[in-house]
This record gives structure tokens, sequence and C-alpha cells, in this order.
């Protein structure tokens, strides 16, 4: 099922990566928000930015608040049309639904259809993508089991803690069994154990050959689980390459790394 | 058509989960029932002032779950940020308008038979006489009504920012199609230049909502319409259904949607 729908997007010529193997391929990407104020004038949030992101990598997406993380995603999974420039998704341009059959998403914070049980919610999901009737229920057995709400299978979303809430997306952004997860700040909210759980499963897709894009404030945990890094500020890519490389070329760990490059200067040295 | 009708379903859901339904339907049979009851100057004929409440509380409270269910759709998923996990699957936009628009419809319908139903036993147990066709008629006329209502209502839910502003506006131009809609021509006939001839290109332009108003045949027992008829309206809404349709699509395809 999955080879021919993988079949089907290498075959639309019309829309592909000219390079072809990256899973996250990012060209020349401009993202501009209109002035809102009288003879305001535009916003650029993205300015140029190029990103190409192999099979099997887990990549970092960092950046300050309003850095252009967010414009960045939404163009990737079609919530925003680029101002210029483009992106593909194993290929395909994001502007084609059909270039998010292979990802998952998960959100910063948890919004689902809270008057649906976990059961529904996932089976839903499920639908969309297609997935025979038996396959998904062994997925929704499974994917309950592997965030730990087996249990509670039956009980509405709105009944749901924000942990609960968090761990319930993340079922279903892998309900289709993606080639590429992307998570939009995934521990933002979570407690230890959930800052656990979701670093178990980044590590057991990234040991399954999965690609996972994401953007997060934790460097800590960035640096304990990432193979590349971004950061973007003020919309222009500052700095990218591989978690160690960047260590030892700058000297110190990643969090000072992030601080020089967004020109953080601590109030005692200023 | 799966992720339409998965997207369909789970407005169906919604609907029966809410208390929205319930609420009207024992509105509308409490009053009824109550007004059955009653006896009014010991008039022999009042069945047919309480089939004529209860067929203008079934209209209503229709119109309500139409409209209300359709228009808050859209800024829902929007405001809850369902749309973003939504959106991020293979879904094209015109999907989530289609399965929102088809799931809005069949809710109405559900609720629209069980109307029809409590009013069909009302009727049939006070006169002894059970006119299936024209109950029939009836609602599928109205329905199909229905379908323009909700279609109309999708294309405002994506125009307005503001459900209640999408259902005040809605509402106003659904009652006053359905009141004055089919006495624009004449009020054209009695205007000046050019503003008899812009009431008329209104009264060529709305849609004909009133066209599927049945209610006074089944208020007196008359025969029911040539099938022929009911088939030709239903093609007109379907028409206007897919105008609106196309036009919500238009407002909505390259909407960009903030997080």
């Amino acid at each position: 099922m999955m080879k021919a729908k993988s079949a089907s997007l290498t075959s639309m010529d019309s829309a592909r990566d000219p390079e072809g193997s990256a899973v996250i391929q990012i060209q020349k990407l401009c993202v501009e928000y209109a002035g809102r104020g009288f003879g305001q004038g535009p916003t650029l949030a993205v300015k140029d930015l190029d990103l190409r992101i192999g099979q099997g990598e887990v990549f970092g997406f960092l950046g300050p608040n309003g850095a252009g993380k967010t414009s960045t995603m939404q163009v990737l999974l079609g919530f925003r049309e680029a101002t210029r420039g483009e992106a593909f998704l194993f290929g395909v341009n994001v502007r084609q639904p059909i270039a998010r059959q292979r990802i998952g998403y998960l959100p910063e914070l948890t919004y689902y259809y809270k008057f649906l049980t976990a059961e529904e919610l996932l089976r839903f999901y499920a639908t969309i993508f297609k997935i025979p009737r038996s396959e998904t229920e062994r997925r929704i057995d499974a994917l309950l089991d592997l965030v730990d709400l087996g249990s509670v299978r039956k009980r509405r979303i709105r009944d749901f803690s924000k942990g609960m809430q968090q761990r319930i997306g993340l079922a279903q952004a892998l309900i289709n069994n993606p080639d590429l997860l992307i998570l939009d700040e995934p521990t933002s909210g979570l407690d230890p154990l959930g800052r656990m759980k979701v670093r178990e499963i980044i590590q057991r897709l990234k040991n399954e050959g999965k690609t996972v894009f994401f953007s997060s404030h934790e460097l800590g945990e960035v640096e304990t689980v990432c193979d590349r890094i971004a950061i973007i500020h003020q919309g222009e890519l500052r700095v990218a390459g591989r978690v160690g490389d960047l260590v030892a070329k700058y000297h110190t760990d990643l969090e000072k790394i992030f601080l020089q490059i967004v020109g953080y200067r601590a109030e005692s040295s200023s | 058509m799966n992720t339409i009708s998965a997207l369909a379903g789970v407005v169906i859901k919604e609907l029966y989960r809410r208390k929205d339904f319930y609420v009207l339907f024992v509105l509308t049979a409490l009053i009824t029932v109550l007004m059955g009851m009653m006896r009014f100057f010991n008039d022999a004929k009042i069945i047919g002032y309480v089939k004529e409440i209860c067929l203008m509380l079934v209209s209503i409270s229709a119109l309500v779950i139409a409209i209300t269910t359709a228009a808050r759709q859209i800024p829902a998923e929007r405001e809850n940020r369902t749309i973003f996990p939504l959106l991020a699957k293979p879904v094209t936009r015109g999907q989530v308008l289609v399965g929102k628009f088809l799931g809005s419809w069949l809710a109405t319908g559900i609720a629209l038979v069980v109307f029809y139903l409590f009013f069909g036993i009302l009727s049939g147990s006070h006169e002894n006489r059970w006119p299936v066709l024209i109950f029939l008629e009836a609602f599928w006329l109205q329905w199909m009504m229905l379908s323009v209502v909700i279609a109309l209502v999708v294309f405002g839910s994506v125009t307005f920012s503001a459900p209640s502003a999408n259902i005040t506006i809605c509402m106003i131009v659904v009652l006053g199609i359905l009141t004055v809609g089919e006495h624009l021509n004449q009020v054209a006939m009695q205007q000046n230049q050019p503003v008899g001839s812009i009431i008329s290109m209104i009264y060529f332009l709305i849609p004909h909502l009133e066209w599927f108003d049945i209610h006074k045949l089944v208020l007196f027992n008359q025969p029911p319409v040539p099938w022929v008829y009911c088939l030709l309206a239903s093609l007109y809404a379907l028409g206007y259904t897919a105008v609106f349709l196309f036009a919500a699509w238009l407002a909505f395809r390259h909407k960009p949607l903030t997080a």
C-alpha cells in the first residue's frame, strides 16, 4: 500500500525536487506577511532559506521566538504558501497534498476533536490515510500501548490531561507509520516522564531509519537526540551542521552557541 | 471519498454528542403535545392548527440546526486549531469544505427525519390518516432546500471572521428569501429605474427557497406533487449548492492559516 503511494509520489514529474533524494528540500524560501496597519509594509519572516535534510536524520530546527521556524513549518505542511522559493517533501512540491502522505505531524499544543474518544480519533486519521480496517485496529492497539493510553482508549479527549493529550497527539502523528515526523516543540508542557517518552520515540524512529524534523527550545534535549541542527534568526539561516562539529568549532556547548548566534549579551557583561 | 465521508462522520458525531438537537426536539415535542391537549372554543378543527404549529416548529428547528451546525464547522476547526493536524495529512481544503458540508447536511437530515416521524405520528394518530407520500415529499424538499442553506453558510463561514456574524447574516438572508423572495418581481415592477432592474436582478439571482415549501399541501391533506417536480427542485437545489461550495473553495483555497 505504502509502496504504491511512493510510486505515485515519484511519478509526479511536474513538481519534482531536482536533486530528488532529500526527504526535505527547501530552496530560497521566502515568507512574507502583509503589513497590518495603514502604510505598514510587509514583514519578511523567512529570507532565502536553503535547507536539505536526508533520509534517517534527526534534525533540530532552532531559533528564538519569531525567528521564522513556525513560518517555515507552515509552508512545509501546506498551511501557508511561500512568497518565493520552493519546498519539497520526498521530492514532491509541498503545494500538492500527496506530499504529506508519508509524514506525521505533532503540533506544539494539542488540537484534537474533544468530543471523540482516543480510539475514534486515531480511526478517523487512519481513514484519511486509507489504511485497511484490520490494519487500522492493529495500529491503534500498538500506538495506544506505545503512548500508555491503552486503558483510556474509550475515554473522550476532553477528559484527558495535558500530558495525555500530547501523547494522543504523538499517536496520531504515527498512525500512518510515517517516514518523516515533523514535531513542533514536542516536549513543551510535558512532565519529565512525558519528555523521556518523546525522546525514546524519537530514538526508536531514528533506529528504524525514519527522518525526524523538529523545533525546540530545549537545547539540552536537542543536543542529546539530534544528528544535525540549523539555527535561524530574524528569518535567516545563521548556522547549520552536525552538533559535534559545531561544538568543536565554537569550543562551547550548544546553548552558548545558540546565544552567541542570536546576539545575546548577558546583563553582567554589558 | 474516504476522506470526505470521514470528515462528514465527525460532524455527525459532534451533533449527536451535543445537546442542541435534543433541546430543540424536546421543545418542539413539548409545545406540540401541549397544544394538542388544549381545547379552544370546542373547535373540532384544532388539529389543523396544531399541525401548522408543529410544521412551523419543525421548519424553524431544522433551519436553526442547519445554520448553527454549518456555521461553526470551519471557524471551530480554526479556533480549536484542529485544522492543523488535519491539513498536515493528505487532505485538500476542498475536501475539508465538502466533508463539512456533507456532514452538516446529513446531520440536519437525521434531525429532520426524527422531527417528521414525530409530526407523522402526531398527525396520523389524530386524523387516522397516514399520507406517507406527501410527508416524504415535504421532508425531501425541505432537506434539499437546507442543502442550499448549508452551502451558503459554509461559504459565509470562510468569508466572515466571526461565526455569530455569519449565523445572523445567513438567518436574515434565508428568512428574507422565504418571506419576500417570491414577491420581489412584483415589487420590481412598481419601482422606477434603476431600482426596479436591480430588484429584478436580485429576484433572478437568489435561490428561491420558498419553492421547496409544500407545507400547505400537507396541512390540507392534498395529493402529493408529481415526482418530476421534486426531481427538478432537487436539481435546482444541487445547482445552487454547487455554486456556493465553489465560491467557498475559491475563498478558502489560498487562505493562510496561522498557528
